[in-house]
């Protein structure tokens, strides 16, 4: 008699109580399945925003991190190109590498003098081409609405603000942006150039730079930033498209333009810097690898400058709190859960014992020793934990395949495109098997007292048990 | 040589702070290839005596040697695989595995013993054939009468080819009729086997049907009647 088989028949003795115990274990880990595929898709999905945004590292000067934002004077990388040339030729990252590309970020002020308003923005200047490249990035294949910048194949003026720039500089209408209300008595403001918000010597300036220029179209704005010796420059850009990029914070201060005209706006005819150049990799599994050989080459050839190195994990650190809280709601899910399979398994397993008694005293006495007895139960908490794993995996992927069918969708924080919903469990192997292991351990830890009290009964007490 | 000797064996049952005497210095010597008979009053110690010579239960005292072998001294798992290659048990209540079918039950303690398959097999057979249930090979438990479960019971205690089978009360749950042939089958398996049969009953058949009659009363033996030979004292 094939010990697997006697457990399956003995588990079959009480079907009803058996079938429960299934249940409860198959119920229980496809919510930790579903949830944890939901979890798996969330997280390749803010990866997969955050790579496409910023890539998997950047180089930086030292210290721009921490201190050095919107400090591009101080903090700027001078002789990028050359960093770039480098990092692309180097044997062992270029298998890696799908986008080298600088990046200027810099405050200014941007003002719509015609309507009188002005604004802080938070700018960055970028390679238009290689920065759209970087939104090809789908490592995880993750269904999104990201697009790209629309300031392919513009002219090196034009730039893209945030929404919430376009509404206070008042931009709604040529932009088309719905939902925005002009306030009373702009027609006459733009009209006029009478308004008085922006301070007088920044009119002035503004006036100064226009009077050499055509006249403005509706979507031209002034750009105001400290240069490189700490005076104030201003260029005129023409706005082509608003873009909500989802955080109100990040939306009222958002610009992006071409970086030549970001340099040209900071350095004038000086030498043109940067304040980081991202590096996108194929894989966020190459990160180590591709760090340790950077940092090499930021001690060997590239010691020049007092350079530094940030992933994407510390840059964002809205991912990496996004991805803790995910998996700590799935930890306290697999926690509950195990905890009730727990009980559910070691509660059938010992009304077994106690119904099997006699049996027990009766195999003793014909010669199992107590480790058989143990044994005997062990295997029975084996066979439950598995049909549960099986059971719970099949509910799951069924669950699945009808949720990421369903055509739900969701949007990352920080994020206007949105995400399908997707039940990863497939496609994350070791949280399938990790999840259908625990389940088949948590069976064997509920059978193992039960099994150990089985094989520590008396013989003659057992025999006698009514 | 006797299959089963008992020097100054005694066993108390501790309940709560009572101290409960089951068997007081008994001196027994059970002759092989016989059909003894273990008698008493309830509560006078029989079964405590069947469970020692079974060695399922352990003496508080004196030495217990069956076929030869001291077994009081024994590990737990050492007297399982004595129990299992050397002992046969058949019980009041029959106590077979339910969701084993008759020819899995008397396999049962040949896989136990690690026989191989095929003379498995030939001994499960055989003995089917010998309790008259060859045809019922492949049913369980609950689709077999308590004299055709005893039947089984009796083919899987002697599987092993024990040197000795012990029965508590054999008869107690079956019907005389019923009774009557299994007494009759057990004759003629201990004759047939030439193994040992030792009972605790006090089933006149039974008793009719013993070579030799061992009586206890209180813990004591007090008459011990062995065929051909007179009475025995009482200690």
């Amino acid at each position: 008699m094939n010990a697997v088989l006697l457990a399956l028949r003995n588990l079959l003795r009480n079907r009803r109580r058996s079938l429960a115990t299934l249940l409860a274990m198959t119920i229980g880990l496809s919510a930790v399945l579903v949830f944890g595929g939901y979890a798996s898709n969330v997280v390749h999905g803010l990866e997969t925003a955050v790579v496409k945004r910023s890539g998997h590292l950047e180089i930086q000067r030292k210290g721009y991190f921490l201190d050095g934002s919107d400090n591009p004077t101080n903090y700027g990388i001078a002789h990028y190109q050359r960093i770039i040339d480098l990092v692309k030729n180097d044997p062992v990252l270029r298998p890696m590498l799908v986008v080298v590309t600088p990046t200027l970020e810099f405050s200014g002020i941007a003002g719509n003098f015609a309507a009188g308003v002005s604004r802080s923005v938070a700018a960055t200047g970028v390679d238009v081409k290689e920065r759209n490249r970087m939104f090809l990035w789908n490592d995880y294949d993750v269904i999104n609405y990201a697009h790209p910048l629309a300031l392919a194949g513009t002219p090196a003026d034009s730039v893209i603000i945030g929404t919430g720039v376009a509404r206070k500089l008042q931009l709604c209408g040529p932009l088309k942006i719905s939902h925005c209300a002009q306030p009373a008595g702009q027609e006459a403001a733009s009209g006029g150039g009478s308004g008085s918000s922006a301070p007088a010597d920044i009119l002035r300036l503004s006036a100064r730079e226009r009077a050499s220029e055509a006249p403005k179209s509706a979507t031209q704005i002034d750009l105001l930033a400290a240069n490189t010796r700490g005076a104030p420059n201003v260029i005129n850009v023409n706005v082509v498209a608003a873009d909500n990029v989802g955080v109100k914070e990040w939306d009222d201060v958002y610009l992006v333009m071409h970086l030549q005209e970001a340099q040209r706006l900071i350095h004038g005819s000086g030498p043109p810097e940067v304040t980081a150049i991202m590096l996108q990799l194929q894989h966020t599994s190459q990160v180590p690898i591709a760090r340790a050989r950077l940092e090499k080459l930021l001690k060997g050839p590239l010691a020049d400058q007092p350079l530094e190195l940030q992933d994407y994990d510390t840059l964002n650190p809205m991912y990496r709190q996004s991805v803790n809280f995910m998996a700590s709601i799935f930890s306290f899910i697999a926690v509950l859960i195990g905890v009730i399979v727990l009980f559910t398994v070691g509660n059938t397993m010992s009304t077994a014992v106690a119904e099997r008694t006699v049996e027990i005293g009766t195999l003793r006495a014909i010669g199992l020793r107590r480790a058989g007895i143990r044994r005997l139960f062990m295997i029975e908490g084996v066979v439950l934990g598995l049909a549960g794993a099986v059971l719970g995996v099949l509910c799951a992927l069924c669950v699945a395949f009808l949720i990421n069918h369903s055509g739900l969708t969701w949007t990352p924080p920080g994020h206007v495109y949105a995400y399908f919903v997707q039940i990863s469990i497939l496609q994350d192997l070791p949280l399938l098997f990790g999840s259908a292991a625990g389940l088949v351990l948590v069976a064997v830890v509920s059978a193992w007292w039960p099994a150990t009290r089985a094989s520590s009964m008396d013989i003659v007490d057992a025999l006698r048990h009514a | 040589m006797p299959i089963v000797q008992l020097k100054q064996v005694a066993k108390t049952y501790h309940l709560d702070s009572v101290h409960v005497p089951a068997l007081r210095d008994i001196d027994l010597e059970i002759r092989p290839e016989r059909f003894t008979v273990i008698s008493g009053a309830s509560g006078s110690g029989k079964t405590t005596l069947l469970n020692l010579i079974g060695c399922i239960d352990r003496p508080d005292s004196g030495e217990i040697v069956i076929a030869g072998k001291a077994v009081n001294t024994m590990s737990d798992n050492a007297l399982s695989d004595y129990r299992c290659k050397h002992l046969g048990f058949i019980f009041q209540n029959f106590n077979l595995l339910p969701v084993l079918n008759a020819y899995e039950n008397v396999e049962y303690p040949l896989i136990l013993g690690k026989v191989p398959a095929a003379q498995r097999k030939r001994k499960v057979l055989d003995l089917l054939e010998a309790v008259g249930l060859a045809d019922r090979a492949k049913n369980r438990p609950g689709q077999l009468s308590g004299g055709q479960r005893q039947r089984v019971a009796i083919a899987r205690a002697l599987a092993p080819s024990p040197e000795l089978v012990l029965a508590d009360e054999p008869t107690a749950n079956l019907d005389s009729q019923t009774g009557r042939e299994i007494i009759a089958l057990m004759r003629k398996m201990q004759r047939e086997y030439a193994v040992s049969f030792v009972f605790s009953s006090h089933d006149p058949q039974v008793m009719a049907e013993a070579d030799d009659a061992i009586v206890i009363r209180d813990g004591h033996i007090t008459s011990v009647q062995r065929q051909g030979e007179p009475l025995e004292a009482a200690q």
